[in-house]
């Protein structure tokens, strides 16, 4: 299958790949994984004391496209609050891609990740 | 369509193989299209769509994931089609690890070990999945089935595993 310019742009030179150290207490993690295909993701978001997101690194162990669309937010995630972040839609992600319809659920992974990170954040907020 | 009806077997995780290709035999042979070769055509229309059924209900049944799957199909829930995520992040790390360890067989000072370790590791994990599973799915209530379904899922995570640990080991000796 034929991979569109964009995920092979991102899938070639991915953005903000790696790690932050899990014990800074400004880091919060997502992880999601795709049972269809096996794909793992983790999203880990930086985040001011403003809720501002700082920075984003991701790891992900899945095809081109699930590759692309978790480089992809954590481009779009950056300086955004966790509010707007939380707004980044599946859809949104699999139309900047122009992903094709059996790689949906990459988009949904990526959206799913998003969420997860913000899900981590809001329950060391209570705590 | 009963798969499990198909090959005379009550719906269970657990299944003679041995039993599966036996019957497998015998009803390719029943439908088998050539022997209608002088029938009606309808007949024979009929025979080519037996011969579908019973091939898709050998390779449904003889894969254990698929065969969990048509258990749970059979019981009105959908895993093939559906594109859930999985959020258990403690399996999920363990995945993650596993992954980064097959990145790292290439570089390893005994790359045989290591992959002989890891068919290990991804054995022991699936098979007290399984060991999980199979009870799960001789119920009817809607809960067990659900927890089946979490561990199906999980189950195809490991296959996934396998997959990559496979292709890793081609690159590596081929």
């Amino acid at each position: 299958m034929a991979y569109s310019e964009k995920v092979l742009e991102h899938y070639e030179n991915p953005r903000n790949v790696g790690s932050f150290d899990k014990d800074d207490p400004s880091v919060v993690t997502g992880m999601v994984g795709a049972p269809a295909c096996g794909d793992v993701m983790k999203l880990q978001l930086k985040i001011d004391e403003n809720g501002m997101i700082e920075d984003a690194k991701f790891k992900t162990y899945g095809c081109g496209s699930a590759i692309a669309s978790s480089s992809l937010v954590t481009e779009w995630v950056k300086g955004k609050t966790i509010e707007e972040a939380a707004a980044i839609k599946n859809t949104d992600i699999a139309e900047e891609l122009a992903l094709p319809p059996v790689k949906i659920h990459c988009s949904i992974l990526a959206e799913d990740a998003i969420k997860a990170a913000i899900d981590d954040y809001k329950s060391k907020q209570t705590k | 369509m009963n798969y499990f009806e198909l090959f005379s077997f009550t719906p269970s995780y657990e299944i003679d193989t041995a039993l599966l290709a036996e019957r497998y035999r015998e009803l390719q042979r029943a439908v088998h299209p050539d022997k209608f070769a002088n029938s009606s055509e309808q007949d024979k229309r009929i025979a080519v769509q037996r011969t579908a059924q019973v091939n898709d209900g050998f390779s449904t049944l003889k894969n254990p994931i698929s065969r969990a799957e048509h258990i749970l199909a059979l019981n009105g829930f959908d895993l093939q089609h559906e594109s859930t995520t999985v959020k258990d992040t403690h399996f999920l790390m363990q995945q993650m690890e596993w992954r980064e360890s097959l990145e790292d067989i290439a570089h390893s000072s005994d790359p045989h070990e290591m992959i002989a370790g890891l068919y290990e590791s991804f054995s022991v994990y699936a098979k007290k999945i399984e060991q999980d599973l199979a009870p799960l799915l001789l119920s009817d209530s809607e809960e067990a089935l659900s927890r089946a379904a979490d561990l199906i899922r999980k189950l195809k995570f490991m296959a996934k595993l396998n997959i990559e640990l496979e292709r890793a080991e081609d690159v590596l000796f081929d």
